[in-house]
This record gives structure tokens, C-alpha cells and sequence, in this order.
């Protein structure tokens, strides 16, 4: 029987309470993704500084749950001044983290229904307290709300400059 | 007579488990109500003794099982005072109740210019089907505010109903409790030549109801928050009205004739009710109907005030100003309906530590985004009280919510 304790850990309270990287850039020329929990109407606003390949800067707004504000304030730290290309392999190792499945088809046109697999050489440092809300099927949502808004930011930035 | 909460739980077995080794307190019966062995009884007895389609075979358990169904509809047409079983129509849920008015007739009433009055507390359920026919049809929706301690605020209803043509309310906010004067909103309605529609979700559950006394020419709720299963809910409207209104869902059973080139609908309630209805689950929810009389609504409604009132007083005598709780400070003024928030905390947190101790709680918009934008909020928690729930489990709660301020304590 998983406990709070796993669920809510202290490096986790330290980061809804005192949440880095709070706030907002000017947009333009900062892009600006809306994410929402339309289950909870939670909201997370992600801001993204991109100079070229590099996330120059990233802000982080709106309101949710311990789970989902500490995971967006973790994720800010970890991917300011990542490349493109590195904060994309950050997604897919807190996907993986989160036990995230992926459905495709296979190349005999077989669905494949996997966990995502870990990104070898990325490290989560902070993020792996995370880890406990897998035990919580519910709030893994929360946990990947701003994750899922950074995603889409992202394929804005490179579709925008592309 | 008060109820006798200790006896009413024994009657409901899933209240005897525990969750992470506590007493399951279950405050959650809003959102849906647990179910009485009585209930679960019946639709194993349909399936076990008397299943068959019904109104199709003449063998006997075919007999039987339409008998059942339509005796599941007398009782439930009794239960809120219809003048007849025809005006009870069995719907999926309260949701498919408005959205069957709103397609049936309100498409067929209702075009450019003409308005519908709603309220700002409204759930989800009353506002997107409206919402989808002003962009259909291009009709005005007007909206009657709720005041700061959570009435719904009439002062300007005459004038907001003025050329309206439909007023769809609730009686009893989901989110608040709050009790809404229907019949006030009724008789101003038909004054200004409009029909009233209610959402009576939270409100059949909880206390008597007599569709008449209401002045109301619609109302629908669901079975499954009144001890009901899922999947069956009704629609009652006036007689004159139902035969007025075109068919909704088209299929079997609804139908007098059927041609190549043609159809023509069958009587009420049937029009209304085509292709194999959830017949177990409506034979489930008259027993829900006999078990609610049986306990009597007056007691229910009496049960829920009291308990109401206590658990008011003592969250906030455990709490004063870390808990806000929305809604009407009377508990004579609203259902057993808590919403609030704690602290700093957001609901999910709540709800997620509460649950350690066994105790649950709904956290989130309770389906009611506009309400919850009015009062400032983004989420709240919400308990919710009902026939077996007592003084105990509220102290429970406020236990629980202890564990809450020292968790998230600054």
C-alpha cells in the first residue's frame, strides 16, 4: 500500500512552495503554451525564450495541485538553457519515469502497446522524486500536464522557425 | 422520525470495507451514491429470474420483466408527484433529460432571437446543450447571478425573464447546496409565457418532491445519486407537452408503424424511449424508490439539516478562518452539499491526504466552471452528506483534515 510519504516528498513540498522560474516573459517574441487538466481545471502556462536551438529562458504560470506546480517548477530548472533536441530527451526520460505507455502500430501493422523506455544518458537529478506518484495512477496527469504544454511549445518553436 | 443511521449502514455492504486500513467514510454521494443491498438485490433477482426484452414477447418472462419495468416507472412518477406514469419518461441520466428537452423541444420551438434563461450555478449538464443550440440556432442565453453567500439572486428576475421562452434551473446547486426558489422562478416563467425546466439531480435524492407544489413543466435526475444504478435517470414533463414534442432518438420501440417511405411515433412515454431501455437498471432504481419511502423523505430532508448543521459548526469551530466554506450559512437554506478549501491547500491535495484516512472527498470544478470563476476559485473540495452518513463520519473528516495543515504546513 503506497503511503503519502511516497507520494508527497519533501524536495517536492520545497518546490510548491517556493516554485522557480514563476512567472511570465514578454510574448511575443517568448512563445506562450496554455496547458489544461480538464478533469481538475488545473492550467499551467509554459513561456519559452528560444534563441535558435537553445531554450534561453522558460517561465512558468497558472495554478494546480502540489503535484502538478512542483513537477512544471522542476521541469523549468531542468530544461533552462537545454537544446532543443536535450529538452525533447528530458520529456521522453519523465514519460518514462511516469510509466507512460505508448500505442502504435508495429512494422507488421501490429498494435504495441509499451511502456516508454528510459532515455539512456539523461539524468533527472531532482525530477526522479517524482517517481512516487506512479503509485497514484490519478495524479499522474498532474505530474505531466506541464510536460505535455513544454512538448507543444517546443513543436511551436521548431515549426515556427522552420 | 430521526433515521437510524446505524441500521441504514448495515443495509449498504460496500460501506463495510476499509481503505488503507480505515473506516471507509464515504462523503462523496453528490457526485454518486452508494447503493443498498435492496437495490442489489433486485437487478440480480431481474437477471436471475425475470429477464427478457420488454413490450416485445408474449412468453411469461417477457410479461414479467415489462411488468417490472413499467411498475419501476409508477413508482417513480409517484415518487415526485407526476399526475400520471406517461410523464415519466426513463432516460439515460439527468444529462440525457436535458439534452432530450433541449432537442425535442426546444429545436422545435425555438429559433433566432428567442431567449433562455439559466442561472450562473448551473452544471455543466444544464449549460452545454444550451450553449450548442445558441450556436446552432443563434438563440440568447441570459443568466441569473448568484449572490456572494451563494443564493441564486432574483431581484432582477422579472426582468431577465421578460421574452424568454425556456428558464432551465437547478434546485440545488451541486457545488453550493443551494436551495433555489423554484417556485418562484416557476410562476414568474409562466407569467412571461415561458416554460421552466429543473434540474433536480441533487435535489430528488434529498427531499420530497411533488412536481406540482414545484409549479415546474419539466425536471429531471438521475438514478445513480439516489441510491439507483448508473445508466438510468428520467425526464418528467406535462402530459400536454410530452404529446407536442417531437421524437428524439429514432429506433425500435418508439415507433406505431414503420414503412419505406415513413414512420409515425407511438404514445407517450414510449416515443420517448427507443431501443432495449437499461431494464434491470430501472427495475434498481424503483427499489431505490422503495427503499428512500421506506425511510421516509421528510426524515431524509430532517436528517441532512441536522447534519448539515453539525458538520458547519464543527469545521468551522476546528478551523475558523483556514476553511472557507461556499454556499448558504443556513443549513434550512441548502442540501448536505460542503464545498470548500483549506488553507492555501488545493483540493487534490485534500482530497489525496483525506483519503489516507479513509475519508472521501470530490476535489476539482464539481462540472460547474462559470460558478466556480463567479466565486474566485479554481477547484474546491466538496463532502456530501446522505441517509448513512452521521455525526461520526463528519468528525472524521475533521480529523482528516488535520493531517492536511500538518502536511502542508508551512
Amino acid at each position: 500500500m503506497p503511503g503519502l510519504e511516497d507520494l508527497y516528498r519533501e524536495i517536492i513540498l520545497d518546490h510548491y512552495r517556493n516554485p522557480r522560474n514563476r512567472g511570465e516573459l514578454t510574448s511575443p517574441p517568448a512563445l506562450r503554451v496554455e496547458g489544461f487538466n480538464p478533469l481538475c481545471g488545473d492550467e499551467v502556462v509554459v513561456y519559452l525564450d528560444v534563441d535558435g536551438d537553445r531554450i534561453d529562458d522558460v517561465r512558468i504560470n497558472g495554478q494546480g495541485c502540489s503535484i502538478s506546480q512542483s513537477s512544471a517548477s522542476m521541469m523549468s530548472s531542468a530544461v533552462k538553457g537545454k537544446s532543443l533536441d536535450e529538452a525533447r530527451k528530458l520529456i521522453r526520460a519523465f514519460k518514462s519515469l511516469m510509466s507512460i505507455h505508448e500505442q502504435r502500430l508495429d512494422g507488421d501493422g501490429q498494435p504495441v502497446d509499451e511502456p516508454i523506455a528510459p532515455e539512456p544518458g539523461v539524468a533527472l537529478g531532482d525530477l526522479e522524486a517524482l517517481q512516487g506518484v506512479v503509485k497514484f495512477p490519478v495524479r499522474i496527469k498532474c505530474a505531466t500536464l506541464s510536460w505535455n504544454t513544454l512538448a507543444q511549445g517546443l513543436d511551436e518553436a521548431e515549426n515556427g522557425a522552420g | 422520525m430521526a433515521l437510524d443511521v446505524t441500521r441504514v449502514k448495515k443495509d449498504f455492504p460496500l460501506l463495510d470495507r476499509e481503505v488503507h486500513g480505515r473506516r471507509l467514510v464515504y462523503l462523496d454521494s453528490a457526485s454518486s451514491s452508494q447503493k443498498p443491498r435492496a437495490v442489489l438485490d433486485a437487478m440480480d433477482d431481474v437477471y436471475e429470474t425475470h429477464y427478457a426484452n420488454t413490450h416485445r414477447g408474449v412468453y411469461a418472462i417477457a410479461e414479467e420483466a415489462t411488468a417490472a419495468y413499467e411498475g419501476a416507472r409508477g413508482k417513480l412518477a409517484r415518487f415526485i408527484g407526476a399526475a400520471a406514469d406517461r410523464e415519466l419518461i426513463f432516460t439515460k441520466n439527468v444529462t440525457e433529460a436535458i439534452n432530450l428537452v433541449a432537442h425535442s423541444w426546444a429545436r422545435h420551438n425555438l429559433g433566432e432571437g428567442d431567449a433562455i434563461l439559466l442561472s450562473e450555478m448551473e452544471h455543466h449538464a444544464n449549460l452545454v446543450p444550451w450553449l450548442m443550440l445558441r450556436e446552432e440556432r443563434g438563440v440568447e442565453l441570459r443568466y441569473l447571478p448568484v449572490t456572494d453567500d451563494g443564493h441564486l439572486d432574483v431581484n432582477d428576475l422579472d426582468r431577465l425573464v421578460d421574452g424568454v421562452k425556456l428558464v432551465s434551473i437547478t434546485a440545488m446547486s451541486n457545488v453550493l447546496g443551494t436551495l433555489t426558489p423554484v417556485r418562484e422562478v416557476a410562476d414568474a416563467a409562466h407569467a412571461a409565457g415561458a416554460l421552466l425546466l429543473v434540474d433536480a439531480a441533487q435535489y430528488v435524492p434529498h427531499l420530497p418532491t411533488d412536481v406540482a407544489a414545484l409549479g415546474c413543466d419539466f425536471l429531471g435526475f438521475t438514478g445513480h445519486k439516489m441510491l439507483g444504478p448508473t445508466g438510468i435517470g428520467c425526464l418528467w414533463g406535462r402530459e400536454s407537452l410530452l404529446e407536442s414534442m417531437p421524437a428524439f432518438l429514432g429506433g425500435g420501440e418508439m415507433i406505431r408503424d414503420v414503412r419505406l417511405d415513413g414512420w409515425e411515433p407511438t404514445e407517450i412515454p414510449w416515443k420517448f424511449e427507443a431501443g432495449t431501455q437499461p431494464i434491470a437498471e430501472a427495475i434498481g432504481l424503483g427499489a431505490a424508490v422503495d427503499y428512500l419511502e421506506a425511510l421516509g423523505m421528510r426524515d431524509v430532508r430532517a436528517h441532512e439539516i441536522a447534519l448539515a448543521g453539525y458538520a458547519l459548526r464543527t469545521l468551522k469551530e476546528r478551523y475558523g478562518d483556514d476553511i472557507t466554506i461556499f454556499g448558504p450559512p443556513d443549513p434550512n437554506d441548502r442540501g448536505g452539499v460542503i464545498s470548500f478549501t483549506f488553507r492555501d491547500v488545493h483540493p487534490h491535495d485534500i482530497s489525496q491526504v483525506l483519503d489516507e484516512s479513509g475519508v472521501c472527498v470530490r476535489a476539482g470544478h464539481h462540472c460547474a466552471k462559470p460558478l466556480m470563476r463567479r466565486l474566485g476559485v479554481g477547484a474546491t473540495a466538496r463532502a456530501s452528506l446522505y441517509v448513512y452518513n452521521d455525526e461520526a463520519d463528519v468528525d472524521a473528516l475533521a480529523d482528516a483534515l488535520q493531517s492536511v495543515s500538518d502536511l502542508f504546513a508551512r
